[in-house]
């Protein structure tokens, strides 16, 4: 079944690479020359170059580049080692070891070794360090640098989600031990390992990166990467038509009409594959109003969402039937699905107790109204769309909506966390590690905690802690699979849509390979024949 | 005139307290807080690491004392660090925008009087023309029009499709390889555009103004009375009643001292310009607190020395005000 998927994912990716025209062999290393820059935008300004400081996208998107972890996902997003060879989990499952590269140096010269992971974790779980990313070192009960090349780590339980937790970037002990972190002058100008060195930090204008040319896997072909900041999207979008861009993500109107022109198609390359994201509308569980699973499955009968699908992303996604991505591995594609019926939905309403007995279209109960309001945060303009193209749908069943739109941290603050909601549309961005526990688990309903839709099942939650101690993949793939198979059943959520990342890249970057993971994971791959290459310095 | 001016300096600190209470106790009433930005909604965080974060910034104390420890730091000139992820000392941050956000403010002064004197002096003196209709049309039309629809226009007409001007940002990426000379000249080719759209949009109220000023000017008997003598149109109007339709004008420029580090966020996130209206809207929505108080110090500290400096001039200039 997953091979099925990959091939049908294979098959879209297949189509749209006919769309663009004659594209030299890809990935052709014989003329893979260095050189050129590879210019790309963010919308706000990296905050930090430290990792463990940074939490926002334009830092890590930087940060990827600059330092490493000990294992990576590859481009099929399976673990594979980056900083460590190979590792060994053991017979208990507790503890993990891993062996180092020998290979490796900071950027500064210095040697990279377990001295280094070893400072890295105890950073991490440093109170006197405000960063937000503890929770997985946390559960380490010992952390042990075996040799120069050997580094061991042993866990309380087994808890399988720590392994990825490794791809933590690992920061250097030389020049930040015995430093107060927040005041390191790396937060500035970053020292790693990765395949590229920073260069310069213009404020507020741009970071500029250059190959490392002691990279363990050797130097990368673009000689210099520059990241742009550049708020607005139509800016960045007018750009990258004028050539001051050579990636950018595209909207899906962008994607379908505003690129189609002749001069685009000549200077761009356009790639889709699906993002690890999902939209979905999710119900307080706690309001009487939806404790009734059949009503939450009329819902989700009555939403039409292959429409809102062409309504809102203009085609350029795919029906979301649970929480995971449908080209992984984890994901469940015999699952119960709720296929656009509003018959059907109907009398599910009348079966438990909702019709229309006044007769003015809308379904009533004991003299109340079907009506509930839909809240979801401003700024993001597909979300109100889907609200509004719900209201419709669900009026047809005899529900009336009421759509609120708030502004982001009021939302989370005085709807989300007090529970006083009906319902909500939100999205959740993941990985390619399936854990759920955080958003499904019946124990994380404390305020600000992620399951504040107030999701209580017995069987997901042992589900979930079987998931946390297994680490076969198959045994983890049943586990997960009737998780899916429960929360397809149960709607606690009407899943709606997986998201496309839709990204276009300059044509004379060569060496591009689609994959699950995206377009980037093999861009120190990435060339421009010299022929081509347009900045020389 | 050394005790009104010690007068009107002692009454600035209570003013400026005033400001600042005000300020801080309205920034606190929003909801959200710095530390939600980094753990709200974020799988990886939980809710001992936000209290921790909470502990760090003193954000579990009560609001008074949370005032108190910053008014401890501020008047030791310390405007403390900022709350963003970068830890960066507040007055850094700021200094870092304020010269480009200055040096466009003034550009985009100097060409609205470059443009607008000479339209309102010819819109008064051929009143209900077709040139001054023209004008009021035209000028209109910037003050009606927004400036980000202008700016996106002009970056695709002249950015994309001519390719005669950069889009957005401040430098190419060689800049950093370019003579001195050409430095100048690359920063000066992507300030055409953003001083262009801004002073555009301020062209109406200036060159109204003028015009305005300087119509009461030509009604007046002193005009008549050159006219009488004899002098040529051209003396009369330039001489005689450009330089007193232009003294009110001298008096809203000096007003205008504290605008010139307020910066536009819209204007600034069009073109990519990182300047003070962007740096304060981004410290708004991530509850900076530290980095919000201290843009509103230097701008409340502006705004009372501007208006001190604006009555130390009129005192100057006028008798009236220095006796009374």
């Amino acid at each position: 079944m997953r091979f099925l998927f990959i091939v049908l994912f294979f098959l879209l990716v297949g189509c749209e690479q006919q769309q663009q025209s004659v594209m030299p062999a890809e990935g052709d290393a014989a003329k893979a020359v260095h050189g050129d820059t590879f210019i790309e935008a963010s919308i706000g300004e990296p905050n930090n170059l430290l990792p463990v400081l940074a939490s926002d996208s334009a830092s890590s998107d930087i940060n990827r580049l600059v330092y490493n972890g000990l294992i990576r996902y590859d481009k099929n997003l399976q673990l594979e080692g980056e900083l460590a060879e190979s590792w060994e989990i053991s017979e208990d499952n507790l503890s993990f070891t891993f062996h180092l590269r020998k290979d490796v140096t900071w950027h500064d010269g210095t040697p990279f070794t377990s001295a280094d992971v070893l400072f890295t974790y105890q950073m991490y779980i440093d109170p006197e360090v405000p960063t937000s990313y503890a929770e997985d070192f946390l559960q380490v009960a010992k952390a042990e640098a075996i040799d120069p090349y050997t580094f061991r780590v042993t866990y309380e339980k087994p808890y399988s989600p720590a392994l990825a937790s490794w791809g933590t970037s690992i920061h250097p002990k030389h020049l930040l031990e015995g430093k107060e972190i927040t005041k390191s002058p790396l937060s500035r100008s970053p020292i790693g390992t990765g395949p590229y060195k920073f260069a310069k930090w213009d404020a507020g204008e741009k970071v500029e990166l250059l190959a490392n040319p002691d990279y363990f896997e050797g130097q990368p072909y673009i000689h210099r990467v520059v990241y742009r900041v550049i708020p607005d999207t139509s800016t960045q979008f007018l750009e990258l038509q004028s050539g001051g861009l050579d990636l950018m993500g595209l909207t899906p109107i962008q994607y379908e009409t505003q690129t189609d022109t002749p001069a685009f198609k000549r200077n761009f390359n356009k790639y889709r594959y699906l993002s690890f994201s999902y939209t979905y509308l999710g119900f307080n569980l706690k309001k009487p109003l939806f404790q009734d699973k059949r009503i939450r499955q009329a819902i989700s009968h009555a939403i039409n969402k292959q429409e809102l699908i062409d309504g809102v992303l203009l085609g350029l996604g795919h029906i979301a039937t649970g929480p995971y991505k449908p080209d992984t591995w984890v994901y469940n594609a015999d699952v119960k699905r709720y296929a656009y019926n509003p018959d059907h939905s109907r009398s599910l309403l009348a079966e438990a107790g909702w019709v229309d007995n006044d007769g003015d279209g809308v379904l009533d109960k004991d003299g109340e109204k079907f009506a509930f309001t839909i809240i979801t945060n401003q700024g993001n303009d597909l979300r109100s769309k889907t609200a509004e193209i719900i209201q419709r749908r669900l009026k047809e069943v005899g529900i009336v909506i009421e759509i609120r739109v708030v502004e982001w941290a009021t939302f989370l603050k005085e709807f989300i966390f007090t529970g006083n909601f009906d319902a909500t549309i939100l999205g959740w961005s993941g990985g390619p590690e399936p854990d759920q526990y955080n958003i499904w688990h019946s124990s994380k309903v404390a305020p600000r905690e992620l399951n504040f839709v107030k999701y209580s099942n017995k069987e997901v939650d042992e589900l979930l802690e079987a998931g946390r101690r297994t680490f076969d993949q198959e045994e983890r793939k049943k586990i997960y699979d009737r998780f899916q198979e429960i929360l397809a059943e149960e709607q606690p959520y009407t899943f709606l849509y997986v998201g496309e990342a839709l990204p276009a890249v300059a044509k004379r970057f060569r060496g591009i390979e689609p994959s699950p993971a995206g377009i980037t994971h093999n861009f120190i791959k990435w060339y421009v024949p010299k022929s081509e290459q347009k900045y020389n310095r | 005139m050394l005790v009104y001016l010690s007068k009107r300096l002692l009454m600035m600190i209570p003013l400026l307290i005033g400001i600042t209470l005000i300020s801080f106790v309205v920034i606190h009433l929003a909801p959200g807080e710095p530390t939600d930005m980094q753990t709200d909604l974020n799988p990886k965080s939980s809710v001992d690491m936000r209290d921790r974060l909470r502990e760090r910034y003193n954000l579990d104390k009560p609001l008074y004392i949370q005032y108190g420890l910053w008014m401890k730091q501020i008047v030791t000139l310390d405007f403390g660090e900022s709350f963003a992820q970068d830890h960066r000392p507040v007055l850094e941050k700021i200094g870092e925008r304020m010269p480009i956000t200055i040096l466009i403010n003034v550009l985009s002064i100097v060409v609205i009087l470059a443009a607008a004197v000479p339209i309102g002096i010819l819109s008064a003196v051929r009143r209900n023309s077709m040139f001054d209709r023209g004008t009021t049309v035209f000028v209109f039309l910037g003050f009606a029009m927004p400036s980000f629809w202008l700016a996106l226009l002009m970056m695709d007409y002249f950015g994309v499709r001519l390719g005669i001007f950069p889009v957005a940002g401040l430098k190419s990426i060689g800049y950093d390889y370019m003579s001195p000379g050409r430095q100048y000249l690359d920063i000066a080719h992507h300030l055409v555009m953003p001083v262009f759209v801004s002073a555009f949009g301020g062209l109406a109220g200036f060159s109204r103004y003028m015009r305005s000023n300087m119509l009461e000017v030509i009604r007046q008997d002193y005009i008549l009375t050159a006219r009488a003598k004899g002098l040529s149109e051209r003396v009369v109007i330039y001489k005689h009643a450009l330089r007193n339709a232009l003294l009110p004008v001298i008096t809203i420029l000096g007003l205008s001292i504290p605008g010139l580090i307020g910066g536009s966020v819209i204007f600034e996130t069009i073109f990519a310009i990182p300047g003070m209206g962007k740096l304060f809207y981004d410290g708004v929505m991530m509850r900076d607190y530290p980095l919000i108080m201290g843009i509103l110090v230097i701008g409340a500290v502006l705004t009372l020395i501007g208006n001190l400096l604006a009555d130390i001039s009129y005192a100057m200039a006028d008798p009236r005000i220095r006796k009374g």
